[in-house]
């Protein structure tokens, strides 16, 4: 029995870390992301509704649903309600479907759930828009003006290329089985942003941060909740082992 | 009708009332004799016995769930991932309940596929349990229907392109193939049409089936009894009886197993509930990470795999290559001449065995191997209806079997790992080979069955079961 739980354990183990090896192309930076620091929550939101919402929308994520971060109705109202006056709305990107089709190639994504949905290989949804986010660049070629390394020709600029500054990526040519590759060095600053590269990614880290609790609210109640339902199942389990032996010490 | 029963004025205002019903609805008290109180189960029961009742509770869990969920689900393709978003959202507990319903999904297949092997390794299928186990699979079967046509309902790129996957497969079924996948369909790619009657099928259709398979699987199970880790019968002519007629070797049903198994029910709810508060994408395997984002059709998506529970099965679909046709024409072929040399058979007989082999050959290397793939998919889950026939060994249980077939059962169950897991995986060449050998092992595993189990010396059962006091 003990050895069939064990076998279960490592087996539940192997499960959860078949996802998490692997991958292609750059490896994506672990996102510092902490659902219960609320003054990173809060700055990842005002930095969301002030970049991201002109383009993209969150459409299922209502405005009030920000009270869980500890802003009032009142706040909410007049620092990051752009789009709409009602406060119960989900937030709605400004932009026309059609017109961004036209200057990006594609429609701008939704972001609700952005950061459960671009998990994978490589890490957590998180962990990939902290580095994307953290590695556009110039790059003539493109529309835009931009690229990006985890998400190469990606259609959408750097909209917080003011706060990073701009900048290209430094590549050193190797060998590497008979073949010279060009690998990934690191970054030559061209301009410099408003922030030094440790707020800017302290920045992202929050946005990042917001992404994924917005990407599901009842998250923090979620694993509040469940410590104490494990408390009492644990309980319940004392309990019921001993009515269990209870009855059955008289079989013989 | 049965003779009413007089009470003392005197009784209990408890046991009046409890007279009152059972001289109007005596069924009802029968049936807790017959299935609870007076219904002897073996006391040997082990570990492995628990996943019955876990079934049961996984399946309660799901209709409750489900019929909260259906409250605020729009089965509508513009609508249904919306409404699965505000179930997570606005509805006060909706993500408890959703989650609940999700992780049960695979709770579900997990608790099943460990009952099938209990099945399995002490022989639970054989006579006179024939039907037990009968009515088992067709339960399975339900249960991948029940969480096919689940999975699209949150329409999300996985639920859809799933569909899509799976759904074309019967179109290449000759000549009734492309009519039968639009007649599934509802249209010509998966849509609004395919979500509406996949929803009316997955909340109204298969439960009942399933629900009605369930009473049969559990009356024919308690008109045979039970079987036990030993595989003995405890209730058979000369089995040891006490003065009442009760087996010597079994307990009744309630209260003893009721204990057990609420014992059993809080240990699983412990892994149930971690899961639900603590990881309920389960590492994208619950919940697959494409599936936030909603239905796309013009959009399909790079690696497709389905539900971690499928993967088994998808990976033998995977193995039928032209290629594997090949080893596959041989193996037919090589049955049907060892049938016409090696059985005693009626000459014509053996013409027929061997004039039937070729014409199956020749099937085989004439249809498209995509058809022959999906024969396989099905075949794979319909070879087990026939297990009952198809294991000769002398003993029952696994215990008294000799130690090889133990071996044996432990590849299978290794094989049956490595398939889901390729399952999963994106197609890759060495994949393509593993699953390929373990397709046929998995074949060969039940086909030969009538031979292999018959081989080896079986040791002695004894006449009690083995049961040591708590």
């Amino acid at each position: 029995m003990k050895k069939l739980i064990l076998g279960l354990i490592t087996a539940l183990g192997l499960l959860s870390g078949a996802h998490a090896s692997s991958g292609g192309g750059i490896s994506w930076d672990k996102a510092p992301v902490n659902t219960s620091d609320v003054a990173s929550l809060q700055n990842g939101a005002k930095l969301f509704v002030n970049y991201c919402l002109s383009c993209h929308s969150a459409a299922f994520m209502r405005y009030n649903r920000l009270q869980d971060l500890g802003f009032t109705n009142e706040q909410i109202k007049d620092n990051l309600l752009f789009a709409t006056d009602k406060v119960g709305e989900t937030m709605k990107s400004a932009i026309d479907p059609k017109q961004a089709k036209e200057w990006f190639g594609a429609n701008p994504p939704d972001l609700t759930l952005i950061a459960r949905s671009r998990a994978g290989h490589g890490g957590t949804g998180a962990d990939y828009l902290y580095t994307f986010l953290r590695t556009f660049y110039v790059d003539e070629a493109k529309a835009t003006g931009w690229n990006n390394l985890v998400f190469p020709s990606v259609g959408m600029p750097h909209a917080l290329w003011e706060l990073q500054g701009k900048r290209r990526p430094v590549y050193e040519t190797k060998e590497e089985h008979g073949h010279e590759v060009h690998v990934f060095k690191g970054w030559e600053q061209l301009t410099p942003g408003t922030m030094t590269p440790l707020q800017y990614d302290q920045a992202i880290g929050d946005l990042v941060n917001f992404l994924q609790w917005m990407g599901e609210p009842a998250q923090n109640t979620r694993v509040r909740v469940g410590v104490w339902v494990l408390l009492f199942l644990l309980m319940f389990t004392v309990i019921t082992w001993r009515l269990n032996a209870a009855y059955w010490k008289d079989v013989k | 009708m049965a003779e009413f029963k007089e009470i003392s004025p005197n009784a209990s205002a408890g046991a009046k009332l409890t007279n009152w019903f059972e001289n109007r609805f005596p069924t009802m008290f029968d049936a807790y004799r017959v299935h609870m109180a007076e219904y002897y189960a073996p006391k040997n029961f082990n570990f492995w016995y628990i996943f019955g009742s876990l079934a049961m509770l996984v399946l309660v869990i799901q209709i409750v769930t489900g019929i909260f969920l259906v409250m605020h689900y729009k089965p509508d393709a513009a609508l249904a991932f919306g409404s699965v978003e505000y179930i997570m959202r606005d509805v006060p507990w909706g993500w408890l309940i959703r989650y609940m319903h999700s992780t049960g999904a695979s709770a579900f297949f997990v608790v099943v596929y460990l009952h099938m092997f209990r099945g399995l390794i002490y022989g639970s299928y054989r006579k006179p349990r024939e039907l037990v186990w009968i009515f088992g699979c067709a339960i399975f079967l339900c249960l991948m229907a029940e969480a096919f046509m689940g999975y699209l309902l949150p329409w999300g790129q996985m639920s859809y392109w799933g569909a899509q996957v799976i759904v074309n497969l019967f179109a290449a079924i000759p000549f009734v193939g492309p009519d039968l996948a639009l007649l599934i369909r509802g249209d010509y790619v998966v849509g609004d049409a395919t979500l509406n009657r996949f929803f009316s099928f997955h909340v109204i259709a298969v439960p009942l089936v399933l629900l009605g398979l369930v009473v049969a699987h559990l009356l024919a199970l308690h008109d045979v009894g039970s079987n036990n880790p030993d595989g003995i019968e405890i209730k058979g002519p000369n089995a040891p009886k006490d003065a009442q007629g009760h087996p010597l070797d079994g307990v009744p049903f309630h209260p003893y197993y009721t204990v057990h198994d609420i014992f059993g029910v809080s240990v699983f709810l412990m892994v149930f509930t971690a899961i639900i508060f603590f990881a309920p994408e389960f590492g994208g395997y619950f919940l697959e990470y494409n599936n936030f984002i909603p239905a796309d059709p013009l959009q399909t998506p790079a690696h497709i795999a389905p539900v971690w529970y499928f993967t088994p099965f998808y990976s033998m679909l995977r193995a039928i290559t032209s290629e594997m046709m090949y080893a596959l024409i041989a193996c037919v072929l090589l049955a049907g001449v060892l049938a016409a040399t090696k059985l005693k058979l009626p000459s014509l007989f053996k013409a027929v065995v061997l004039g039937g082999a070729v014409v199956v050959a020749a099937l085989m290397l004439a249809i498209d191997a995509k058809f022959w793939g999906v024969v396989v998919m099905g075949g794979a889950v319909v070879i087990l209806f026939f297990l009952p026939w198809l294991d000769n060994s002398a003993v029952k249980s696994i215990r008294y079997r000799p130690d090889w077939h133990k071996y044996l059962y432990g590849i299978f169950v290794i094989n049956f790992v490595v398939l889901a897991y390729l399952g999963v995986q994106p197609p890759s060449p060495i994949g393509e080979r593993v699953s390929q050998v373990g397709t046929l092992f998995y074949f060969g595993f039940f086909l030969l069955m009538p031979w292999w189990s018959r081989i080896g010396q079986t040791k002695p059962v004894p006449d009690r079961v083995t049961f040591a006091a708590h």
